[in-house]
Parts: structure tokens; sequence; C-alpha cells
């Protein structure tokens, strides 16, 4: 494992289009069980030219995203990173179907989806877990939408519950837990449902850097149990390569795909890990470069107030 | 304690003054009555039972025309907060006939329904519609957008969306309005029935009038505002805090 960790990562950053992910090259994977990684001709999500412009109050239009294009394959963990601002979020929004895009399409498996659909379930920033209902009901919720029987769902609210260690916080209410145990149990409520896709949206952005790392941990060993497609957007370039197979970097305002880059790290890795680190510092030199754009349009604009 | 203890002081006080002024019969007790009348007015009041079959009749009344109001209201509040269109026309003419006391329904009520249980009814679903719409109203829009998102996200649509999630998210904001509803209600109610005449506490109220029995009116009076007291400072109070806690709104 440590003579992985310290052996010469291929990293590749390429430009905008598929990228191949060498996973398989890994032996860091070995200590992790084996997903289903069959390659498929089409891939799990496909973002075709998504763009979206909002009408701002003075009557001119705002393009917020322009001209997305990604491809997601099956089980491919791939982090979204980008200034503040640059409409990551809102394209989870658009990909989850709760909003509409001015153009494009997003495919799933092919079809054509543009409303909301439990095979892609979002974990919102704020999380919305609902406070009138136990921790245990919020995880049933989806299950209970979907019309599956009672006791069904009684059984895998414990599983998911066990698999995100909240197991004896089922009647609790959701004011009742700390920070990180309400991360998991939005995580648990959208494993639940059984989606193909998991969308989420910096969930880990207000956490202690303790708690932090252990739900890093946490959710690489439920992504890897699961099976699930993971797209994972953050402002956080480290956690994104320490989590991702593939990082997409957004441009600021209008946001477009900078560049994306394959992160072939064994796993799992280490927020602290070297590696991780040197990968992050790369893409955090192009990240800057918008965070830059943001600043100056900000504070350019305050100038002129 | 404390408060309890001053609250004692307060009204033991009132009635010493009462029944000093009494006691000193500046006016004749059929226009300034005397706590004892009053007291006993109560008493025979419960003891022959018309008191208990006017609250009973009352509260009969109130009970449907409340129900019937919050129920109304909650698809009229919900209209008015989904639709734009709604909004800017009926929002506002409910704005604007919440300043029509609700008893002015009255004499259209008669002219429609009769002199009958329907017409008092009306006045009471008039007396409190409003303020449950718009409860409902700025429930839903004070309400955190992320419940309706989250909920759809989960796969909610519909009825079981409104049921399930929009509901239960906005209650908090909306048991305040509730509340005034029934408050108003109440009101509505009492003057509806000292105008027409049928049963019901109002009607005590005007026949010790009629009879020049002042006793019975302030025993009347008393036995109205302890009624919206319980119901409103007990009832309401508690399911408010209820929601709160359970919410999360307010520390457990």
């Amino acid at each position: 494992m440590t003579t992985n960790l310290a052996a010469q990562p291929s990293f590749s950053p390429d430009h905008r289009g598929t990228s191949r992910v060498g996973r398989t090259k890994n032996a860091g994977l070995s200590v992790l069980p084996i997903r289903s990684a069959e390659v498929n001709s089409i891939p799990k999500m496909a973002l075709e030219g998504i763009s979206l412009s909002y009408n701002t109050n003075d009557g001119s239009k705002l393009l917020a995203l322009d001209d997305i294009q990604l491809e997601v394959k099956a089980g491919e963990f791939l982090c979204i990173v980008g200034p503040s601002g640059c409409g990551k979020s809102t394209l989870l929004h658009l990909i989850a179907g709760l909003q509409k895009a001015t153009s494009g399409h997003v495919r799933m498996d092919g079809k054509v989806v543009d409303s909301p659909g439990t095979d892609r379930i979002l974990i919102f920033q704020e999380l919305g877990l609902f406070p009138w209902l136990t921790v245990g009901e919020n995880v049933e919720f989806g299950m209970k939408m979907k019309g599956v029987a009672k006791s069904e769902r009684q059984e895998k609210t414990q599983h998911y519950l066990r698999l995100v260690h909240l197991s004896q916080f089922k009647d609790s209410y959701t004011h009742q837990l700390s920070g990180g145990m309400r991360q998991r149990v939005a995580l648990a409520r959208a494993l639940a449902t059984e989606p193909d896709v998991l969308l989420m949206d910096e969930p880990f952005a207000a956490l202690d850097a303790q708690t932090r790392d252990l739900l890093h941990d946490e959710l690489e060993r439920i992504w890897a149990e699961t099976g699930r497609t993971i797209i994972f957007v953050t402002h956080n370039v480290r956690e994104a390569v320490r989590l991702g197979d593939r990082v997409a970097l957004f441009t600021f305002r209008p946001g477009r795909i900078k560049r994306e880059f394959s992160i072939d790290l064994p796993r799992p890795r280490h927020l602290e890990d070297v590696t991780v680190a040197k990968n992050a510092r790369e893409i955090l030199d192009e990240l800057r470069e918008e965070i830059n754009k943001s600043l100056e349009e900000q504070y350019g604009y305050e100038a002129i107030r | 304690m404390k408060r309890f203890a001053r609250q004692a002081i307060f009204y033991g006080v009132l009635i010493a003054v009462w029944v000093l002024l009494a006691e000193l019969k500046v006016w004749p007790p059929y226009v300034f009555p005397t706590p004892q009348g009053v007291f006993q007015a109560l008493w025979a009041g419960f003891a022959d039972h018309s008191f208990w079959i006017a609250i009973a009749v009352s509260m009969k009344r109130m009970l449907l025309g409340y129900t019937l109001s919050v129920i109304l209201g909650m698809i009229l509040g919900l209209g008015v907060a989904s639709n734009k269109f709604l909004e800017e026309t009926v929002g506002g003419l409910l704005v604007s006939l919440q300043s029509l006391p609700s008893i002015c329904w009255l004499p259209l009520a008669v002219l429609w329904f009769g002199l009958s249980e329907k017409a008092i009814l009306f006045v009471v679903v008039m007396g409190s519609l409003l303020s449950v719409t718009i409860a409902m109203e700025t429930g839903r829009q004070q309400m955190p957008k992320i419940y309706g998102m989250a909920g759809r996200n989960l796969g909610a649509r519909g009825f079981p969306l409104f049921w399930h999630v929009l509901l239960p998210a906005s209650l908090p904001y909306i048991v305040s309005g509730l509340k005034q509803g029934w408050a108003f209600a109440w009101r509505s109610l009492i003057s509806g029935e000292m105008i027409f005449v049928s049963l019901g506490l109002g009607q005590l109220l005007m026949m010790g009038r009629d009879l020049n029995d002042m006793s019975q009116v302030i025993a009347v009076m008393i036995l109205i505002v302890a009624i919206g007291y319980i119901v409103d400072g007990l009832v309401f109070k508690t399911i408010e805090r209820r929601i709160q806690r359970k919410w999360g709104l307010a520390p457990a």
C-alpha cells in the first residue's frame, strides 16, 4: 500500500472531451471491493451542450452556463471544481431536473431526462432534511414516495442507517444531531432511493476538518460498496483530488469546462498525501486565474458604486 | 410563581374595587352589578343548564364554521401563493376585504339563507376565512424553498408533495394565522348571535339586556372571555409550542 502511494502518479491533464480513467491500473484499488466497471458504449450520464441564461433585473441576459459537454461513466466519481458563482451548483440542479436548461440535454443511459427522478438524487448544500420527520422517516421518505412496501422500507432504512453509522439515531430529529451526522442522514436518505447517480453539492463545505476527513473516507467506502456514479461539486481542489477519478475545472461566469484532469492515484487517498497535494497544486494554478477573474468582477463592481 | 402572585394581587384588587364601588351604591344594581350578583348569575346559569346549552350551541357553530374556513382558506391560500395572476388579483381583494368587519356580512347572509344556521355559519366563515387564507399564503412564501425542492428531488409530486412536504413545512408559519382565524371566528360568532336570536352565548347576552339583568350580561361576558382564553391561550399555544419544538425552531 505505502509503496503504491510513493509510486509515480500518472497525472494527465487532458483537454475538453472524453478522458480515459485508468482506475484498473491502480493496485490501490485492490483494498476496495471490485465494482461494476464494465465498459459501456453509452455513458451513464451525458450533458450535451447545456446552456443556461437568466434575465437580470435591468433586462439584460446573463449567461450562467455555456455549452457544457460532459460524459460520466457508470461507477465513476467525477468532481467539478470552480470559483463560487461559476454555476456548478446550478448545473447539479439542472441534472436533477429541478431547473430547466435554456438549451441542451441531459441524457441518462442515452435517454433525455428533464424532470426530477429518483434515478438521480441530489444532496443539497443545505441538505434540506425534513425537520418534522425523524431520521428514520427522512431516510424512508423517497421509498415511500416510490410506493415501496412498508416492510421493505424499514429493512432498507435500517440498512442505510447502518451504512452511515446512525442506527441508534433512527428516532431522533435532525435538529438534535451534529452537522456531520446530519450530513450522513442526507447521504443515507439519498442512497435509500437507490439512485444510479448521486449528485452532491458542496456537501462537506460547512464541516470542521476532522469530520470532513472522516466523511471523505466513508463516502469513498460507500461509493466502492454501492457502485454508484457520483458527481461531486466543490470549491476545494484538494477535496476534489482526494475523491475524484476525474476533475472538471469550471471557468468563472459564464461557467464553461476549462479543462479536465484524470486523477490516476491509488485509493484510498488522504487529503495530506503528497501526491494529492501535488495534483491539487496543478489544478489550483489554473483555478486561481478564474478566482482572480471573479474577484476582479466583484471589486471592480464595488469600485464603480 | 412570582408572576402568578402578581396576577393574583392584581385581580384581588380589581374585585375589591368592584365590591367597594357596588357597596357605595352610586349606581342602581341593574346598571352596576355586584360581584356576588354576577357570581350568582353564573351559578344559576350553569345550574339550570342554560349556560351549558349556550356553550354547546356556540361551540358547535364555531367548530363547523372554523373547520370549513380552514379547509377553504388552505385551498384559497395555496392557489394564491402558487399563481402569480391569482396573487395579483384575488390576493389584493382578500387584503382589502379584511378591513370589512365580518358582521357586515350578516344582512347579506340573512337575505341569502334566511334566519337559519347557514346564515350564522356564513358569518363565522367570512370572519376567519381571510386570515386563514392570508396565513396560508404567507406561510407558503416564508417556508424555505429547499423543502419543496428536496421533496421533488426525492420523487414527490402533486398531492403527496403538498401533503407530506409543503403542508408540514409551512405549518410553523401558518399556525399563528390559524390562531388569529379562530379569534376572528369567535368574535364574528358572538356578534352574529347577538343580532340574530337563536340560542348561543350571544343570544344569552342580549337576553340579559332585555331583562335588565346586568349580572347575567357580565356573567356571559366572563364566559366568552374565558372560552376565548382557554382555546387561544392553552390549546393554540400548546400546539404552537409543540410544533416549534418538533420542527427544531425552539429549544427543547
